[in-house]
């Protein structure tokens, strides 16, 4: 089969719960690749735990889930192919996680030498690339704890994509950033999905999301309830409860 | 209160000749003890927050035996009780060093469980995102930090074990206070010689202390 055709994610009929919670709810989705998914709902809704069942940092506990050919099991059974996955899908988290005892080129440096076995030169080398790519060059040297939330969560983009992903996940990644720095951010991502890289982004940036995404799904209740090119879900959206959340996130 | 006592200060100096050969004794048990006990704490540490259940309650029931019960029972039942199970005497040093590691390796092991599970959940979701393996994760990511936090209550807990090796005059071993005793049944001047056997631990922990604050001040320690 044509690898182009067939989707990165497939999820099928996936249900998660908390104990008596049930997070979500019979979840058919499935991207392609290239393609630039925005998800959105309230907070609570599942759009967090939805991604993060991607690359298996959440488990869930029925239905089916593919990611770049390979399956995801429920419970958490996945064994060795969940790394497999992982080492192809990035991740950027809302709070950056970055790891505060290396220095900015050694956090983005680290994944390839030790998973994909680089050598230190090579992975340097990309590393401070990226670093150009996302715009802070000359803080290579620098600790987290010494750049700006702006610059970390910058940091923590070129970290995942040292790893070359063929899938990216965005964890509200400008939900912990001041007003300011928010626009830096969400300009390294416009780059990335010019480029052409697939990605999964949950965000509260409506406008954002109207002018990256490919499709825009929203989430209540742990329910995809509706989904559809921006401008259909923005302007004329079908579901009582897409209106009511639009109306209430874009009254600001 | 005697008034007619006065301080002698010349058998106070005097007696410091004759308590120095205490220190090699008291370093080398509580830095031997701490040692072994630093291992042992590693090993129960990661016990007692390994996720199988089989694997936590061992380190719990050490913890709470050795935290539970007093350092001076425990070198006494090393030192007098083992020796009728093994059928031969166990050196008062060994004894020593090895109530040391295991009293340590108790209070380490919290020492170290707690400095793990300080670590921010994200840590390890960010490094396993990128494809890191649990072990690497905790080798590159989780430890480096843990340890860093684990330096200021390690350095406390070597601060302790110093003082505890103290208690170990009963078994005859000639550390700092032994010393200090063999002394004083001569001279018959406690309060000058216990006040010099004061000072040395001073001396010792007070040097440590300051070392640990050079580690922290130089990054090298807690957060």
């Amino acid at each position: 089969m044509n690898e182009t055709t067939q989707p990165i994610v497939a999820m099928q009929a996936l249900n998660k719960h908390f104990g008596s919670l049930h997070v979500l709810k019979d979840i058919e989705l499935e991207i392609m690749p290239g393609e630039v998914v925005v998800v959105i709902g309230a907070s609570g809704s599942g759009k967090s735990t939805l991604i993060r069942c991607i690359n298996g940092l959440e488990e869930f506990q029925q239905g089916s889930l593919m990611v770049d050919s390979k399956a995801l099991l429920p419970h958490g059974k996945s064994g060795k192919a969940l790394q497999k996955i992982r080492t192809e899908v990035g991740m950027v988290f809302q709070q950056f996680n970055l790891f505060p005892h290396l220095s900015v080129i050694d956090n983005i440096s680290l994944a390839p030498m030790k998973v994909r076995g680089w050598s230190r030169a090579d992975a340097l080398e990309t590393s401070q690339r990226l670093l150009e790519r996302v715009g802070i060059s000359d803080q290579a040297d620098k600790y987290p704890a010494q750049l700006s939330g702006g610059q970390q969560q910058r940091v923590a983009l070129a970290r995942a994509l040292a790893m070359e992903p063929r899938l990216m996940l965005f964890d509200e990644p400008t939900s912990a950033l001041d007003p300011e720095m928010i626009g830096e951010v969400l300009d390294a991502m416009r780059e990335l999905a010019k480029e052409g890289m697939t990605m999964v982004i949950v965000t509260h940036e409506m406008g954002f999301a109207r002018e990256v995404a490919d499709r825009v799904i929203f989430i209540h209740h742990g329910e995809i309830t509706e989904q559809g090119p921006p401008e259909k879900l923005f302007d004329k959206p079908q579901h009582e409860r897409t209106q009511s959340f639009l109306a209430r996130v874009l009254k600001h | 209160m005697d008034a007619t006592f006065e301080f002698d200060w010349a058998a106070a100096f005097g007696s410091i000749p004759h308590l120095l050969p205490g220190i090699p004794w008291t370093l080398l048990i509580s830095f031997g003890g701490l040692a072994f006990g630093f291992f042992i704490g590693i090993f129960f540490g990661l016990l007692r927050i390994s996720p199988l259940r089989w694997l936590r309650w061992p380190a719990i029931v050490y913890v709470e035996v050795f935290r539970g019960t007093p350092i001076l029972v425990q070198v006494l039942f090393i030192f007098y009780g083992l020796p009728q199970i093994l059928g031969s005497p166990i050196n008062a040093l060994t004894a020593g060093i090895a109530a040391i590691a295991i009293n340590s390796g108790a209070y380490i092991s919290e020492i170290v469980r707690g400095g793990v599970q300080s670590i921010e959940r994200g840590q390890r979701e960010a490094s396993l995102s990128l494809g890191l393996s649990r072990t690497q994760a905790f080798r590159y990511i989780i430890w480096p930090q843990a340890f860093r936090r684990m330096v200021p209550p390690l350095g406390n807990q070597a601060i302790i074990s110093i003082k505890d090796t103290s208690l170990f005059s009963v078994i005859g071993v000639g550390e700092l206070v032994r010393q200090g005793q063999i002394y004083i049944a001569t001279t018959f001047t406690a309060m000058e010689v216990y006040l010099m056997v004061a000072l040395l631990y001073l001396a010792i922990t007070w040097t440590l202390s300051i070392l640990l604050r050079q580690l922290e001040r130089r990054g090298l320690a807690g957060q």
